[in-house]
C-alpha cells in the first residue's frame, strides 16, 4: 500500500501538518509542499549546508532528514528568523557587510549563525570558521561572511547589555 | 529515492520484531550515510526503520566503576556536549566534534559511524583504542563484541540479520591514562581521512603500563595493531619507544593508492600520526596524573 503519511509538526513556532511520502526529504517538503522556499537546495548530500534548518534546536541539513522524521518535532527555518518586517540583526549584518552575492548559501549561513551566537555570543574568528565549515559559499570567499558574523555578534552583545 | 515504507518504533522489542519480519530493512540513525547511499542507489530497501525513538539507543550514562554507556543513536553533538563525556572521555568528545561539520554532527551518530563500517570512519580507531565493546541485540538474545572485531570489510560488519547495535560500553578511564585520535586531511574539516590513528595509553612510574593503537583509511577495515601497542608495555616514555611503536603501526598498514594519497604516503603518515597521537595521549595521561595527586 503506497499511501502518503500524515505528519504533524511545529515549524517556526506554528503547528503545521502535511502529507508526504516516506522517501521525501524534509527539504523537498519544506520547499515543494509547504512553499517555504527560503531553504535552498545545493548538493542534496549533506555537504553544502544551503538546506540548513534546526530540528529540535539542533542544526541539521534538511536534505538528509526524512520529512516523516519531523513528526512531533520542532523545525526552524530561515522564514522564522526575521521578526515580521524587521530583519534580524544577523540578516542586517549580512546586508551591511555585503556577505552575499548570489544568496543561495545565505539562508543556511544565517540559520547556522543564529544558533552559534545564541550559544556563544563572542566566538573567535577561528571558532566562527570552524562552526560554519558545513556551509559552503561559491561567491564571497568567506571573509565577508565572517566579518558579518562578527558584526552581528558585537551588535547582539550590545543589545543584551543595554537590556540588562 | 525509490519508494520505501518508514517505521519509528519506540521500544527495542518492537524494533527487533519489525526487523525480524523484514530482514531487508535498513536501520536509520542520523542518516548521514544511509540517506546518501539510498539516494545514490548504492543501497535499496522496502523499509527504513528509524531507531532514534528507542530509549536504549539514546542512553548516555557514566559510572566511575563500570564506565560509559553510549546509546548507538546518540548524535555526535549530543555526545560532545555531554559534561561526563567531556570530562572522562575527552578524546571521544573530540573525535565526535570532527566528524563532518556542525550540521552533520547534529545527526551523525557514533553507532552509525561504526555500523557503516567504512575503513575511513574517524570514530572507530579511537573506539578500538579505548577498548569499547558493542552491545548487539537480536530477537533471540544479545551478545557483546569488542569494536576491533566488529568491522569485517568496507560496508560490512559482524552483525547477523535481525540484530542491531544498541550501545557502546567504554571501560572506566584508568588513572594516568590518556587517548587521542589524529587524522590527516587536506583541509581542516569536512573531508575524508587520508590516514588516521587512534591511541590510548596508561602510564606508571614514567613507563607505559599499557597502550592500544588502531588505524583508519590504511586497510579494508579499521585496523587494530596490537603489536604496536604491546611494544610499549614496560618501556619508558621516550622518543625511541614511541618511534618503535610508530614503525610497527606503519608495518601493519596495507593501504591502497587513490586520489587522496599513495601507498607510500599513507604508510609514512601512519608512522608520523602514531608518534604524534601517542605524544598527545601521554601529555593527557601526565596531566591527569598530576590532577589526581
Ligand atoms: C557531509 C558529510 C561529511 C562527513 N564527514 C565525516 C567525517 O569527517 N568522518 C567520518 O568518519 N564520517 C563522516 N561522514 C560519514 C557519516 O556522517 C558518519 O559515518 C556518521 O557517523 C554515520 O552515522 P549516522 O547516524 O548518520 O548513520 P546512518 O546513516 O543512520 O547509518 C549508517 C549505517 O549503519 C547502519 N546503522 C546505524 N545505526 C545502527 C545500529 N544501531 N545498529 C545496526 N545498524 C545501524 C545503518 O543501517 C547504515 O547502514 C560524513 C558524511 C557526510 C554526509
Ligand atoms: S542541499 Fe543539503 S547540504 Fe547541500
Ligand atoms: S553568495 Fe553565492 S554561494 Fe554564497
Amino acid at each position: 500500500m503506497r499511501s502518503k503519511t500524515h505528519i504533524q509538526t511545529t515549524i517556526n513556532g506554528e503547528e503545521r501538518d502535511f502529507l508526504c511520502e516516506p522517501r521525501q526529504s524534509l527539504l523537498e517538503v519544506l520547499r515543494d509542499t509547504l512553499n517555504l522556499t527560503g531553504t535552498k537546495e545545493g548538493c542534496n548530500d549533506g555537504n553544502c549546508g544551503s538546506c540548513t534548518v534546526t530540528l529540535d534546536g539542533r542544526l541539521v541539513t534538511s536534505c538528509l532528514v526524512l520529512a516523516v522524521e519531523a513528526e512531533g518535532r520542532e523545525i526552524g527555518t530561515i522564514e522564522g528568523v526575521a521578526q515580521g518586517n524587521h530583519l534580524h540583526p544577523i540578516q542586517k549584518a549580512f546586508l551591511e557587510n555585503a556577505a552575499l552575492q548570489c544568496g543561495v548559501c545565505t539562508p543556511g549561513f544565517i540559520v547556522a549563525t543564529k544558533v552559534l551566537l545564541e550559544k556563544e555570543p563572542d566566538p573567535s574568528e577561528e571558532r566562527i570558521r570552524f562552526f560554519l565549515a558545513n556551509n559552503l559559499c561559491r561567491c564571497t570567499g568567506y571573509d565577508k561572511i565572517v566579518q558579518a558574523v562578527q558584526a552581528a555578534a558585537l551588535n547582539l552583545r550590545g543589545t543584551k547589555e543595554t537590556q540588562a | 529515492m525509490k519508494w520505501f515504507e518508514y517505521e519509528a518504533p519506540t521500544t527495542l522489542a518492537d524494533a527487533l520484531a519489525i526487523l525480524d519480519a523484514n530482514p531487508g530493512a535498513c536501520l536509520l540513525a542520523g542518516g548521514t550515510d544511509l540517506l546518501v547511499q539510498l539516494r545514490a542507489g548504492r543501497k535499496q530497501t522496502d523499509l527504513v526503520l528509524d531507531i532514534k525513538r528507542i530509549p536504549e539507543l539514546n542512553e548516555i550514562s557514566f559510572d566511575s566503576a563500570s564506565g560509559l554507556t553510549l546509546g548507538a543513536a546518540v548524535c555526535c553533538a549530543e555526545a560532545y556536549e555531554h559534561p561526563l563525556v567531556k570530562q572522562h572521555y575527552p578524546a571521544l568528545a573530540e573525535v565526535a566534534s570532527i566528524i563532518g561539520g556542525t550540521q552533520i554532527q547534529g545527526r551523525a551518530s557514533i553507532g552509525g559511524n561504526l555500523c557503516n563500517a567504512a575503513p575511513s570512519a574517524d570514530a572507530v580507531p579511537l573506539l578500538i583504542a579505548l577498548g569499547a565493546v558493542c552491545r548487539v541485540v537480536g530477537i533471540h538474545g544479545e551478545r557483546e563484541l569488542p569494536v576491533e572485531d566488529f568491522c569485517l570489510a568496507p560496508g560490512q560488519n559482524a552483525m547477523n540479520p535481525g540484530e542491531l547495535l544498541v550501545s557502546l560500553r567504554f571501560p572506566a578511564p584508568l588513572p594516568a591514562s590518556g587517548a587521542h585520535y589524529l587524522r590527516f586531511i587536506p583541509r581542516n574539516e569536512m573531508d575524508i581521512a587520508v590516514a588516521g590513528v587512534g591511541v590510548s595509553v596508561t602510564l606508571e612510574n614514567g613507563a607505559f603500563k599499557a597502550a592500544r593503537i588502531a588505524l583508519a583509511s590504511v586497510a579494508p577495515k579499521p585496523l587494530f595493531v596490537p603489536a604496536a601497542g604491546d611494544s610499549l608495555k614496560g618501556k619508558p616514555v621516550s622518543a625511541e619507544s614511541l618511534d618503535a611503536a610508530a614503525q610497527l603501526a606503519k608495518a601493519a598498514a596495507s593501504p591502497i593508492s587513490d586520489m587522496r594519497g599513495t601507498v607510500e604516503y599513507r604508510r609514512h603518515l601512519c608512522a608520523v600520526l602514531t608518534r604524534r597521537a601517542l605524544e598527545a595521549a601521554v601529555r593527557q595521561a601526565l596531566g591527569q596524573a598530576q590532577e589526581t595527586r
